[in-house]
């Protein structure tokens, strides 16, 4: 414990003084081809595979419908793929049951795609051909008074009981061996770890501002061996666990992460975005940092003009020097090539 | 057929003379409603029949925003199942949905088209102002959709722990109404039904300044709900419940109020070297049948407030107006207006001096 006071001091530390230096940076909002009326909304989640193609979760025009005495929604999240040249290839999971309210997808080793939805409290794992092969957590069955438990679950869900449910979850990873890795985030304010088949393991976090306590939870990432970079946005600062959940590190002084991603390779970068919320134009910076959490610059600013970022809500970094950065408040996704 | 309808609408004024001469029978809220301004001329005009040619099983549902372009397109935004944009040539062929799907659109409010043909939709339920480019892809926004009901406990913010701010936030509306820009591109939105308050943003969006709060003196704003801009980059906000046109400069300092039109539901200006201002007092949507003999002209005016005459009234027939919403005058005696309680938009043909 007092190494780890060591290092939390040493790190604060090497974040006072100097602004990071500046790393210059091209940017595109015109990769995307669209088909005619199909259109993005907010550009809540943006991943790529191995083969450079690149998928959008965008929470976009959805209905609901009166029941008898509950309002049920459905529609507003979609997601839709192309080719590294930005062609549009198609829509996967075209009226999910699971697509509510889209948060982020990421893409596994093997090219599977998830989807974390922060309406239906549903994660879903696609194969690469876009069949449905897994979920974790259920969909509440209608929309429900605030405090109210709902109905179709077990009081209020997540709540560390072993598969139980999620509660706006946020962001999904995975370490080498395959085991899942969620953030279950705004009310719950934890990690869970589940195995590959899906299976709960543990959990670990509460809401609060002490080590291994989280506020909001908005994104996460996992390095090759196994530790888990947690974006701690209420409490600015990312958190480093290893495997098990014991607190390893905290990185501050890159404002509010509010989106992280952790570069493969032999040499692996963390990013995080210092997004700034839909009711601001402040800050909107990205760091790239080493794993360590020395910050080696940073690019960009908040803004509605290309370079600039509405509230970046994800970040994929399978290539360290291309960018994709998904907006919300400019409903976009701009890949950014970076020249460090 | 044209011009027997003029004619019609023409005996139909003479005919309601004699009732504002009755003003004194009239009932409290009736009183009310009524425009200051009385004996003033009437404008002949007449409605073109079906101006706008819908495919079959495409429905205008209330008929909220209309607006034209340089080449004379017509941009219908309109409250349907979903809320929805349409585009039709100057004669009136339907061309095409733009948006489909969209986002940001929850709610029609208005919309307008600015110097560069952009189409600007103002949503009053995504609490969001949307431009489209011409060729009908969305370029930038304005402000942000509230999350869904369950999840607004949750959404972040600039400061997660504090209260929510008793100012409204730079770049977050509550239900705005309008937008309209000067000639160098600065944007200004009516915000609206929430926030009572006129706010300017760059061309970029980046936020300049705001004026308004809710209330009744000058500079105050009770339900802003259509502005309009003149060349000189001055603001016509309607200030609807406060029954008054306020004028602000371009740094939105207050300059005048026009308060003898009634409620004023829609304002245009129109271009070119003599501008006009017309502003509707329209019928109201609570559909109160004892308004309808004071309410749904329409007025024109002189930028500095001068009445030149008015036009209409409130009814369902071809040149009446029922629960008018917005106002295009791209073309001072050639005027598109929408309405909210007969889902149509009419095109009206103005003769200003008789002819």
């Amino acid at each position: 414990m007092n190494h780890f006071y060591l290092s939390l001091a040493l790190l604060s530390a090497s974040h006072l003084g100097a602004q990071a230096p500046e790393i210059r940076f091209d940017s595109t909002t015109a990769l995307l081809k669209l088909p005619a009326n199909l259109h993005l909304g907010e550009a809540a989640g943006v991943a790529t595979n191995s083969k450079g193609n690149v998928f959008v979760y965008t929470r976009t025009g959805e209905d609901g419908t009166m029941g008898g005495s509950r309002f049920f929604t459905h529609g507003g999240s979609r997601l839709l793929e192309f080719d590294p040249t930005g062609k549009y290839l198609r829509e996967i999971g075209a009226g999910l049951y699971g697509f509510l309210f889209a948060q982020s997808v990421r893409v596994d080793a093997q090219d599977n795609i998830w989807t974390v939805d922060r309406g239906s409290n549903v994660i879903v794992k696609f194969d690469p051909a876009g069949h449905v092969l897994t979920t974790l957590g259920r969909k509440p069955e209608s929309v429900n008074p605030a405090g109210s438990s709902g109905r179709g679950g077990r009081g209020v869900p997540g709540q560390g009981i072993a598969g139980d449910n999620f509660n706006r979850p946020t962001d999904i990873a995975w370490d080498a061996a395959g085991n899942i890795f969620v953030t279950d985030a705004y009310t719950n304010a934890r990690v869970v770890k589940l195995d590959k088949a899906g299976r709960f393991l543990k959990t670990w976090g509460s809401k609060g501002s002490e080590p291994g306590q989280f506020d909001m939870p908005n994104s996460l990432a996992v390095d090759a061996q196994g530790n888990v970079y947690v974006a701690d946005l209420g409490n600015k600062r990312i958190q480093v666990f290893d495997n098990e959940g014991n607190v390893k590190a905290q990185i501050t002084g890159v404002g509010a992460p509010w989106a992280i991603c952790i570069s493969p390779g032999t040499h692996q970068y963390l990013y995080s975005s210092n997004s700034n919320p839909p009711d601001s134009l402040e800050n909107g910076e990205i760091y790239k940092l080493e794993l360590s959490g020395k910050i080696l610059g940073q690019f960009g600013t908040a803004g509605k003009l290309t370079k600039e970022f509405g509230t970046v809500n994800e970040l994929d970094c399978r290539n360290p020097n291309v960018l994709f950065a998904g907006e919300l408040t400019n409903w976009r996704v701009q890949k950014l090539t970076l020249r460090p | 057929m044209l011009r027997h309808c003029r004619l019609v609408l023409a005996l139909a004024a003479c005919a309601s003379a004699p009732l504002y001469a009755q003003a004194q029978t009239l009932p409290p809220a009736a009183l009310a409603a009524r425009a200051k301004a009385q004996n003033v001329p009437e404008i002949p005009f007449e409605s073109v029949p079906n101006p706008l040619k819908w495919p079959a099983n495409i429905y205008l549902g209330e008929g909220i925003g209309v607006a034209t372009n340089s080449k004379g397109h017509a941009f219908v935004y309109t409250r349907s199942q979903r809320t929805r944009l349409f585009e039709f040539d100057a004669r009136g062929n339907y061309l095409r949905e733009i948006g489909e799907g969209l986002y940001g659109f929850v709610f029609a409010h208005a919309v307008r088209v600015d110097a560069e043909d952009n189409i600007w939709a103002v949503d009053e339920g995504s609490n969001m102002v949307i431009k489209f480019n011409p060729e009908g892809r969305v370029v930038m926004t304005l402000g942000h959709r509230p999350e869904p009901a369950d999840a607004l406990a949750a959404t972040p913010s600039a400061t997660p722990s504090a209260t929510p701010a008793a100012v409204p936030g730079k770049y977050i509306f509550d239900r705005p109404t309008d937008v309209g820009w000067d000639a160098s591109g600065n944007i200004f939105v009516s915000d609206g039904y929430g926030n009572s308050r006129v706010v300017k943003y760059d061309k970029h969006g980046r936020y300049i300044t705001s004026v308004g709060s809710k209330g009744s003196e000058p500079g105050q704003l009770n339900l802003p709900h259509t502005l309009a801009m003149d060349a000189k980059g001055n603001v016509y906000v309607g200030d609807r419940s406060n029954r008054r046109i306020q004028v602000f400069d371009n740094d939105l300092k207050f300059k005048a109020i026009y308060d003898n039109v009634g409620a004023p539901w829609a304002v245009c200006i129109s271009p070119g070297p003599h501008q006009y201002l017309f502003a509707s007092n329209s019928f109201p949507d609570a559909n109160d049948s004892t308004l309808a003999g004071v309410t749904g002209e329409i007025y024109k005016m002189e930028l500095d407030g001068t009445i030149l005459g008015k036009f209409g009234k409130a009814g369902k027939g071809l040149g009446q107006f029922s629960g008018l919403h917005e106002i295009d005058c791209r073309n001072p005696d050639e005027l598109y207006i929408s309405e909210i309680q007969l889902w149509r938009v009419q095109k009206l043909i103005l003769h200003p001096s008789g002819k």
